[in-house]
């Protein structure tokens, strides 16, 4: 393993994008980030700018109006570079999957690494799926390996 | 030839860049864990800024369009050398006092000034509206901190009459640590450490990186490896600045005995003073800091100015 996947893997800087969410799977990933929680230890921590992050943890069903700056939000991003779909709007459309203004879910969009879901998911099920990322990193990852497959 | 290798090795290596480097990481990680005790977390491994740091260097650069590419790309270099320079002068001076020249305290304080400048330039060369905020923010934090941070840092060299660090070390030598023994020296003391606390940009006067409402600030639109570079800019100010407060107030840093030990109680003091500061104060807005610095904190520098020129 080199350096960089060791390094990338021990410290994960996230970026929270909310794509017409109802602010509940929101409010559950700053629960990570307290006390109780913690994701610091693990190196985990929140930045305001997508060009600094590692993850985008991406929250919400797509409406139309999102579309565009998803996709701008994602391109905006430096590799290596990785999307977790996180609540059941994300991961599939959830009650929203039929409606008129749905242009998601997040997969079908931009590629998505890892899903998590519940309505919304607890804080210990967000850890899990990071965590399941984070060991699925082991050596695959390099550089140019992201796809790039945007619609 | 012997001597300019010389002098290039403990550049790059001892008292300069890497060692600089090493330990302002390893501060940087004394400061997160600190904060994450404070509020009742576990905090990152020891290795958590190296590891941002190797992390940083792995991944892509992004220019935006808008951006002025040579500027925008050499700021962060700019920022790093000054900060390598002051932290090696600085070191030089305190294992060798011998070698301290005329002025090399105002030589100091010009490169300390490196990195905020670096900043404004970066900042302003990325062409982002967050990033310009920030500037201008930094440009008026530098305006408020620079007078009463060199006002304060001259008040030692006033009270001994003397413009060299190296007679300002074996002062202290002899009579003890500067701020106990002279009242000026306790209230500069006191002024430069507020002013180092801007210096840093840490919470309260973190106004131009604010994280919350500019995401970053000059910072916005850097990645990669320019970004690695700032953030170990950053992590050697939080350890040459308090070394500059320990070499003109505190006795200085020595290394014979028992003094080394004290050496790094005296560091490990300010870096816990700052950090306590920095985790139990809100962030100021920048007209208060302004207030802070100009009506509070330049009178006293005067004050403690006046009282080392009658020799209290």
């Amino acid at each position: 393993m080199s350096l960089t996947t060791f390094s990338l893997k021990k410290s994960i800087w996230v970026y929270h994008l909310s794509a017409g969410s109802c602010n509940n799977c929101d409010i559950e990933i700053l629960d990570c980030l307290t006390p109780r929680f913690d994701l610091e230890r693990f190196g985990i921590c929140l930045v305001g700018s997508v060009h600094h992050a590692d993850v985008i943890l991406a929250t919400g069903i797509v409406n139309r109006k999102c579309l565009p700056r998803v996709k701008r939000i994602y391109e905006q991003m430096p590799k290596p570079k990785l999307v977790v779909a996180v609540g059941t709007c994300a991961c599939s459309g959830g009650i929203f999957a039929r409606g008129y203004n749905m242009a998601g879910p997040f997969d079908k969009i931009i590629p998505v690494s890892a899903y998590i879901p519940g309505c919304p998911p607890k804080p210990e099920a967000i850890i899990d799926g990071v965590v399941k990322l984070i060991q699925s990193l082991n050596g695959k990852l390099t550089r140019n390996k992201t796809n790039e497959r945007i619609r | 030839m012997r001597e300019i290798l010389f002098v290039l090795l403990s550049f790059l290596i001892f008292p300069g860049f890497l060692f600089t480097a090493v330990v302002g990481l390893l501060a940087g990680w004394v400061d997160r864990k600190v904060t994450a005790r404070i509020q009742w977390r576990v905090g990152p491994p020891w290795y958590q800024n190296f590891v941002d740091f190797f992390k940083l260097m792995g991944k892509e650069t992004i220019l935006p369009s808008g951006a002025q590419k040579i500027s925008f790309l050499l700021s962060p270099l700019i920022g790093l050398i000054g900060i390598t320079l002051t932290s090696f002068i600085l070191w030089e001076m305190n294992l060798y006092p011998v070698r301290s020249f005329i002025g090399d305290l105002i030589v100091i304080l010009c490169l300390s000034i490196f990195p905020s400048l670096a900043l404004i330039i970066g900042g302003s060369a990325s062409g982002n509206l967050f990033a310009s905020l920030g500037v201008s923010r930094e440009t008026k934090l530098m305006l408020a901190y620079e007078l009463p941070f060199v006002i304060a840092v001259f008040t030692p060299i006033v009270a001994i009459r003397d413009i060299r660090i190296g007679s300002v070390l074996t002062y202290q030598m002899n009579n003890g640590m500067m701020f106990t023994h002279h009242l000026s020296s306790f209230i500069a003391l006191i002024v430069a450490f507020f002013c180092m606390q801007a210096k840093l940009a840490f919470v309260p006067f973190d106004i131009p990186e604010a994280e919350q409402e500019i995401m970053g600030g000059p910072l916005i639109e850097y990645s990669g490896p320019p970004l690695a570079m700032f953030k170990l800019t950053k992590a050697m100010m939080l350890f040459a600045l308090p070394v500059l407060l320990i070499t003109v107030f505190g006795g200085g840093m020595r290394f014979d005995g028992i003094q080394a030990l004290f050496s790094i109680v005296k560091y490990l003091i300010i870096l816990i003073l700052i950090i306590l500061v920095k985790n139990t104060n809100p962030r100021l807005r920048i007209d208060q800091a302004l207030r802070f610095f100009w009506l509070r904190m330049f009178p006293l520098a005067i004050v403690g100015f006046i009282m080392a020129l009658i020799g209290i």
